[in-house]
């Protein structure tokens, strides 16, 4: 079973981002990027299954700048086999994303994606379902455990009240949420070992798909503020200071 | 001009999360009808109708219902949406898998977590772990959107009845089913719509020691309880307890965060809190930055003191 891996490349976790002054988006300029954390996460569960013996191919695919091929290598680093650049500027909302992976999907036929939940900037949490829906598999969202049957896998999600478990019927898109499992980092070697893999090329217009935004954006504003700062120097003067709040009714 | 909102609930009960989401809903501007998709589920849809603003119940009682499973209930939504210009839910763990299904089928970009309506295309919704806000207008014909229901008041419930209309299922593209679940039990006040609520970080060190001081703090002051990723991770809380950016948004009235350091990650999650209390024996650890009330110390020194000190005052 092939396992199509999609990667998306975005501003690394532990940067705070700051709106550009005219409010006309996030200021993106020299800011570190990196792999989405729970696209490293898929990546890493489809090299497990690859491991298991119960998948035999890891494609790794991303949308995106040239700058996403860098992605596509992080992945290929950690032991992923192969990957797909479909190339795009500019903002590829998540419908469009999910119709150029279906279309990917349509060539590669893969037995199985597995995709994070949300990507970190857009925060989103669409594709996955989208990419299902589209394919008309189902899908296992938020998921922190993967199972492998015959002909269907299971899956355990991560859902407000506890944990939900499904039985998909393969194909199957799954979406990870982060305690699926700990990702691995690549190996000095391994790393070299990427710079040999293929990346082939693909484009939108290859694809067939019209990638035109639906939404417009006409402003990107900072969160409003707050003023903490305060600090307090006992309990006593705590359960004061909530008391005169009205906190504590 | 209707909208159709998706109710919440886990077959015996309508969830706080869909009288949030119908706030959202209303201020779209059209008339609301709410559909119930359950087995069994008739107390829901009764809740459902006393709701304001609620022009009709629709009810899809059926065991393909059952478990809210995406496949069924985005194939019931679709047949319904041609009556429809918008669908909306909440933002909750079975919203976020439901609708961006729909929209797909729909051939519409979902408008996610929406946190302010301005008109029935223009939106408000956070990106980047809440530290930007975009504007966007939709120019899809159908809108597609989930709500972030800490950014809406319940509508209120008790008025004149809706009518509870049946409505026929949708085939059930049989895809996938229900195989068990684990489902945290708890008398305590749920996360989303708690007053007030107590979270813990890594610092609590372990399970016991997560329960023996973050537990009695929040009884006495009747919240919910809540937890950092890293405690989470850890196995000090279950997974469902986990506040941020990936987790659950809250905005109580008080949140206290006992031993949580402040990520990026983890204040997305509680900054719209009314008050914040933080608890930190580092001085510099940046949930002070957000904290109306900060106090220096070792929480398990702190805590117990606190916890006493709380309940006295609440008698
Ligand atoms: C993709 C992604 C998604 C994420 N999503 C979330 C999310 O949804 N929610 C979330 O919370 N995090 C999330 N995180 C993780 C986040 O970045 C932080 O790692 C996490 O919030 C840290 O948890 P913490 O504050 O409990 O632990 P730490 O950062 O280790 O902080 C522990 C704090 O306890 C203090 N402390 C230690 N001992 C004591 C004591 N005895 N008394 C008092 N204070 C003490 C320390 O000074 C420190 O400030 C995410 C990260 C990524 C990459
Ligand atoms: N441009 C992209 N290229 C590849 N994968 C993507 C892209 N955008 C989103 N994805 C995938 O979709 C997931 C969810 O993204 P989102 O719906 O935007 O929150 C991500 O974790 C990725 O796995």
């Amino acid at each position: 079973m092939k396992v199509l891996v999609p990667v998306k490349r975005v501003v690394d976790a532990n940067v705070k981002i700051r709106v550009k002054p005219d409010q006309s988006g996030v200021d993106l300029a020299n800011v570190k990027m990196a792999m989405n954390p729970f696209d490293e996460i898929a990546v890493e569960e489809a090299l497990r299954l690859r491991e298991a013996g119960k998948a035999t191919e890891v494609v790794a695919v991303s949308i995106g700048p040239a700058q996403a091929q860098e992605t596509i290598r992080t992945a290929l680093a950690m032991g992923a086999d192969r990957g797909i650049h479909v190339a795009a500027e500019g903002t590829v909302e998540p419908l469009a994303v999910a119709k150029l992976l279906k279309a990917v999907a349509d060539r590669e036929q893969p037995g199985l994606i597995v995709m994070g939940k949300q990507a970190i900037d857009d925060d989103s949490n669409q594709t996955g379902q989208m990419l299902a829906a589209l394919l008309g598999w189902p899908q296992g969202t938020f998921a922190s455990k993967v199972a492998i049957g015959d002909g269907a896998v299971e899956v355990t999600r991560e859902v407000d009240g506890g944990l939900q478990t499904l039985s998909l019927k393969l194909p199957a898109v799954i979406t990870t949420d982060l305690r699926l499992n700990e990702p691995r980092y690549a190996s000095l070697p391994n790393i070299m070992k990427a710079k040999k893999k293929t990346i082939d090329a693909l484009t939108t217009a290859e694809l067939g798909v019209d990638v035109t935004p639906r939404l417009t954006v006409e402003k990107t504003a900072p969160p409003p503020g707050r003023q903490g700062g305060v600090k307090v120097a006992s309990v006593e003067e705590l359960v004061a200071k909530l008391k005169e709040a009205g906190a504590l009714a | 001009m209707t909208t159709l909102l998706l109710a919440e609930h886990d077959g015996k009960r309508l969830d706080d999360a869909t009288a949030r989401a119908l706030s959202a809903a209303k201020a779209l501007g059209a008339p609301v009808h709410v559909l119930v998709a359950g087995q069994d589920c008739a107390a829901v849809a009764d809740a459902a109708a006393a709701l304001d603003g609620v022009a009709k119940v629709l009810v899809a009682d059926d065991a393909r219902y059952a478990h809210a499973l995406a496949e069924p209930v985005a194939a019931l939504m679709v047949q319904l949406a041609p009556g429809y210009d918008a669908l909306v839910a909440a933002a909750t763990s079975s919203g976020k898998n439901v609708m961006p299904r729909v929209a797909a089928l729909l051939d519409v970009m979902q408008v996610s977590d929406v946190i302010k309506v301005l008109g029935p295309d223009r939106f408000e919704r956070p990106i980047y772990a809440g530290n930007a806000v975009q504007t966007v207008r939709s120019g899809d014909a159908k809108k597609v959107l989930t709500i972030r229901t800490a950014a809406f008041p319940s509508a209120a419930a008790g008025g004149a009845k809706a009518p509870v209309e049946p409505v026929q299922a949708a085939a059930d593209p049989g895809l996938s089913s229900f195989a068990g679940e684990a489902l945290s039990q708890s008398a305590r006040p749920e996360l989303g719509g708690a007053k007030a609520v107590v979270s813990g970080g890594r610092a609590l060190g372990s399970a016991e020691k997560f329960k023996q001081y973050i537990e009695p703090l929040a009884d006495a002051l009747g919240a919910a309880v809540g937890a950092s990723r890293a405690a989470v991770d850890a196995g000090y809380a279950p997974n469902d307890f986990q506040v941020g950016q990936t987790g659950k948004v809250v905005a109580p009235g008080l949140y206290v965060a006992v031993g949580i350091s402040g990520a990026i990650q983890h204040l997305a999650g509680m900054k719209d809190s009314k008050i914040i209390v933080a608890i930190n024996k580092d001085e510099e650890a940046p949930i002070f930055q957000v904290a109306d009330f900060g106090l220096v110390g070792d929480l398990f020194d702190i805590v117990p003191k606190l916890t006493e000190a709380i309940a006295k005052a609440r008698g």
